[in-house]
C-alpha cells in the first residue's frame, strides 16, 4: 500500500488529478482499448474533478476512450434531483469533458427491478474488461461507497438499506427533513472494488483521521470496510495533513520519507510501476 | 455552417454565459428542433453527443429581444404605408434582427377605419426565421383614447366605444390579428370592453388617458395588464392623485397580478431620473419599448416620410427645420444599453426588461423571452457592452455582424 501525504487539500486535488491523468496517458487508450475507471461522488473528490476538467480544457487529456462506472446511487430519487449522483456527475464532471455518454455508467436507482440492475452493472463492468483504476472516498465511519460498517468484505453490487446515522447525516442535503432522505441505495460491493487493478482512495480532513487510522494501522475489519484494501495488491491512499492526526508519528514519518518516490508517480516521465514494462500492467 | 441549418441536429453552444432564471451563469446552451433542450437528459437517456458544437467566443447569451410597441422603422410606417403593408412589414422584420429583436408587435397609431381594415388583415401572426423577426400580433394604439392626451395621434380619428365591443369591430373590422389594445379606461363602457377583450385573450393596456388612479385600478381589476409608455400621454404624477403612474405601487389590485408598463429608454422621451423612479418602485413590471417611428435606422439628414419631412440629427428625429421631436428612433439594443446605464441596474435587469418582462406581459413566457428548456430557441449573442454579435431564431442564425 502507498500513502501519499499532501500538505493541503488543494494539493490532494492536484496530486490525485495528475495521477489519474498520468495513468490514462500511460495506458494510451484507443477505440479498441478503453481505460476503465471507477468514480466516487461527494465533497472530497470535487477538487480532483475540477483539476481534471482544467487539464481537459488545456488540451492535456481526453476522455474520448475512457469508460466510467460510478460507485453508487440513491434509490427512488429522481435522476435530476440536485442530490442525485447522476446530477452530481453530470454537473461536476461529465458535461465539461469529452466523454461519450454511452461510456458513462451510473447505477439506476429508479430501475423497475433493482436486483437485476445490480447484476447487469456487474456484467457491464466485466464486459468492459474490468476496472483499471477505482477511485474512492470514505466516510468518517470508514465506509467505502455505501458499504457501511458491517458490510461483507466480499460483497458485490447490491441494494443497501442505509443506516440511521447515514440518514441523519444526509438530512442536511434534503431540507433537514429526514423523511425526504432516500432510505435505500444501490452500491458496488467491497469485492467489486477489490477486483480493480488499482484502487485510489482520497481522504481529507480531521473528521476522517480516525477512519484513516483504522484503515491502515489496525487489522482488516468489516466494521471499517475501507480496511479491506490492506489486502489489495495495489492500493494508493492520498490524504492531507489533517487526515493523519490519528496516525502514529512513526507511520507518518515512514510514508513522508517515501515522498520523493511518490512524487515520481505523477511526473510526466516517471514510472508508475518502477522496473516494470507498462505493457505488463 | 450549411450542415447546421438542419433543424433536427443537436446543437451545443459552448464557451458562453447565459441568462437563465434571473442569473447569468457559465453554461452551455443546447438546441434541437428549434427549442432549447435539457442536455442532462440527453446525456443520460439518449446517450448521444451533439451533432454540431458552436464556439460562442465567450459571448453573453440573452433571450431575443421583444418589442411590444414599434410604429415602423427604416423608412417604413405601418400606419401610413397602406398600399405596401407586406413589403414594409417584411423590411422591418428583417432589419430588426440586426438589433437583437426576435419578436415584435407592429403598432398602429390612431387611424381611420379604412386604414385598419386594409392594414390589419395583412399583418398576420407568423413565426420568425431568416426572413425576419416573429410577429406576435398587432398592437393597436387607439383610436379609443382620450383626445386631451392624444400626443401625436390624429384627433379626427379618435373614437369612443358607445356600442361596447361592437364599436371595436366596426373600427378594426376584425380582432383576429390584434394581440394588444391601448385604450383610455376613463371612456364610458370601458369596463365591459376590457372584460370582453380579456375573454378573447387580447391584452389591454391603459394609455393616452387622463384616468385617475382609481379608474386605473378598476381597469386592472377588469383585466387590463399594461400601461402604455409610462409618463408619456397621461396625467403627471400628483401626490394626492398619482394617476396611472400610481398603478406601479397600488395595493388595491390583485396581488398575484404584475402590472407591466412600457417605457421608452432612448435618453430623450423619458428623463433618466424618471426611468430610475419607475425602475426602483416596480422593477418587475418594466418593459422596454422602442415606440420607434419610420425614421429609426435612417442616416442623419433630411428624409421625406409620407407627408412628413423629418430631420435626423444627433440621434433624434425632428420635424425638419424645427426643434420639435417627432418620435423615437432608438433601436432596442440601444435602449437596453441606455437603460442599464441610466437606471444603474444589473445586466440581468436590463436584459429581462427587453425579454422576460414583455413575454410575461403577453402571457407567452413559457416559450418566449427565456432560455428555459422547451422554450423557442430565439436568442442573441452579446458582447460585454451588450452590443449584438449575432441573432438566432429557432436555433438558426439569422443575423451576424
Amino acid at each position: 500500500m502507498r500513502l501519499v501525504i499532501c500538505d493541503t487539500v488543494d494539493y490532494v486535488a492536484e496530486w490525485s488529478a495528475k495521477y489519474v491523468m498520468k495513468r490514462i496517458k500511460d495506458f494510451n487508450p484507443n477505440e479498441n482499448k478503453y481505460f476503465v475507471m471507477g468514480l466516487p461522488t461527494g465533497g472530497t473528490p470535487l477538487g480532483m474533478y475540477k483539476k481534471l476538467i482544467e487539464y481537459y480544457k488545456a488540451g492535456k487529456i481526453s476522455f474520448k476512450y475512457v469508460k466510467t462506472f460510478n460507485m453508487d446511487e440513491y434509490v427512488d430519487l429522481p435522476r435530476d434531483h440536485p442530490e442525485s449522483y447522476h446530477y452530481y456527475m453530470y454537473n461536476n464532471f461529465f458535461k465539461h469533458i469529452d466523454i461519450d455518454p454511452k461510456n458513462a455508467h451510473i447505477l439506476d436507482g429508479n430501475a423497475p427491478d433493482l436486483v437485476a440492475e445490480c447484476e447487469e452493472y456487474e456484467r457491464k463492468i466485466k464486459e468492459a474488461g474490468g476496472i483499471e483504476l477505482f477511485i474512492g472516498g470514505i466516510g468518517p465511519d470508514g465506509h467505502i461507497a455505501f458499504n457501511e460498517p458491517g458490510s461483507s468484505l466480499v460483497s458485490r453490487t447490491r441494494v443497501k438499506t442505509l443506516a440511521q446515522d447515514t440518514l441523519e447525516a444526509n438530512a442536511r442535503f434534503f431540507g433537514n427533513d429526514i423523511n425526504k432522505v432516500p432510505k435505500q441505495a444501490l452500491t458496488v460491493g467491497v469485492g467489486t472494488v477489490m477486483d480493480a487493478v488499482e484502487v485510489m482512495i482520497v481522504i481529507t480532513g480531521s473528521h476522517k483521521a480516525f477512519a484513516l487510522y483504522k484503515a491502515i494501522e489496525e487489522g482488516v475489519n468489516h466494521m471499517w470496510t475501507v480496511s479491506a484494501f490492506q489486502q489489495h495488491p495495489r492500493t494508493l491512499i492520498i490524504c492531507d495533513e489533517d487526515a493523519t492526526l490519528e496516525l502514529r508519528v512513526k507511520t507518518v514519518k515512514y510514508f513522508k520519507a517515501l515522498s520523493a518516490v511518490h512524487r515520481k508517480l505523477i511526473e510526466e516521465d516517471g514510472a508508475v510501476f518502477p522496473r516494470r514494462s507498462l505493457n505488463d500492467v | 455552417m450549411a450542415k447546421s441549418s438542419n433543424k433536427k441536429l443537436l446543437k451545443q453552444f459552448y464557451n458562453c454565459e447565459i441568462l437563465r432564471d434571473g442569473q447569468i451563469v457559465r453554461e452551455d446552451l443546447w438546441v434541437r428542433n428549434g427549442k432549447f433542450v435539457n442536455p442532462e437528459k440527453i446525456f443520460y437517456v439518449e446517450k448521444i453527443m451533439p451533432d454540431v458544437r458552436i464556439d460562442c467566443g465567450n459571448a453573453l447569451i440573452s433571450p431575443g429581444y421583444i418589442d411590444l410597441q414599434i410604429n415602423g422603422g427604416f423608412g417604413v410606417d405601418f400606419s401610413h404605408d397602406v398600399t405596401t403593408v407586406e413589403s414594409g412589414i417584411n423590411k422591418v422584420a428583417k432589419t430588426l434582427l440586426a438589433h437583437g429583436v426576435t419578436s415584435f408587435c407592429p403598432t398602429l397609431v390612431t387611424s381611420p377605419n379604412e386604414t385598419y381594415q386594409k392594414v390589419l388583415p395583412k399583418i398576420k401572426k407568423r413565426n420568425g426565421g431568416s426572413d425576419g423577426a416573429t410577429i406576435l400580433g398587432v398592437h393597436v394604439e387607439g383610436p379609443f383614447i382620450n383626445p386631451i392626451k392624444k400626443g401625436a395621434h390624429e384627433e379626427n380619428f379618435i373614437k369612443k366605444f358607445d356600442k361596447g365591443l361592437q364599436s371595436l369591430l366596426d373600427t378594426y373590422g376584425s380582432l383576429d390579428n390584434i394581440c394588444y389594445i391601448t385604450l383610455a379606461p376613463e371612456l364610458p363602457n370601458s369596463s365591459i370592453v376590457i372584460k370582453e377583450l380579456r375573454q378573447r385573450n387580447i391584452k389591454v393596456s391603459v394609455g393616452h388617458s387622463i384616468a385617475n388612479l382609481s379608474e386605473g385600478e378598476q381597469a386592472v381589476k377588469n383585466g387590463a395588464t399594461f400601461i402604455t409608455h409610462l409618463f408619456n400621454a397621461m396625467l403627471p404624477f400628483h401626490h394626492r392623485d398619482p394617476g396611472l403612474v400610481g398603478l406601479l405601487t397600488s395595493i388595491r389590485i390583485p396581488q398575484e397580478k404584475i402590472v407591466h408598463y412600457g417605457i421608452i429608454a432612448d435618453g430623450v422621451h423619458t428623463h433618466p431620473a424618471a426611468l430610475r423612479i419607475a425602475h426602483r418602485t416596480h422593477p418587475e413590471g418594466l418593459v422596454l419599448v422602442t415606440d420607434a417611428i419610420s425614421a429609426m435606422g435612417l442616416e442623419e439628414g433630411v428624409h421625406q416620410l409620407g407627408q412628413l419631412t423629418i430631420q435626423v440629427r444627433g440621434g433624434c428625429a425632428y420635424i425638419a427645420g424645427t426643434d420639435t421631436l417627432c418620435g423615437s428612433i432608438a433601436e432596442m439594443s440601444k435602449c437596453v444599453r441606455f437603460f442599464k446605464e441610466a437606471a444603474d441596474c444589473s445586466t440581468v435587469e436590463a436584459l429581462e426588461a427587453a425579454t422576460l418582462h414583455p413575454a410575461r406581459a403577453l402571457g407567452i413566457e413559457s416559450t418566449k423571452g427565456v432560455l428555459n428548456f422547451g422554450a423557442d430557441a430565439d436568442f442573441v449573442l452579446l458582447t460585454s457592452e451588450l452590443d449584438v454579435i449575432s441573432t438566432w431564431i429557432a436555433g438558426e442564425r439569422v443575423y451576424s455582424v
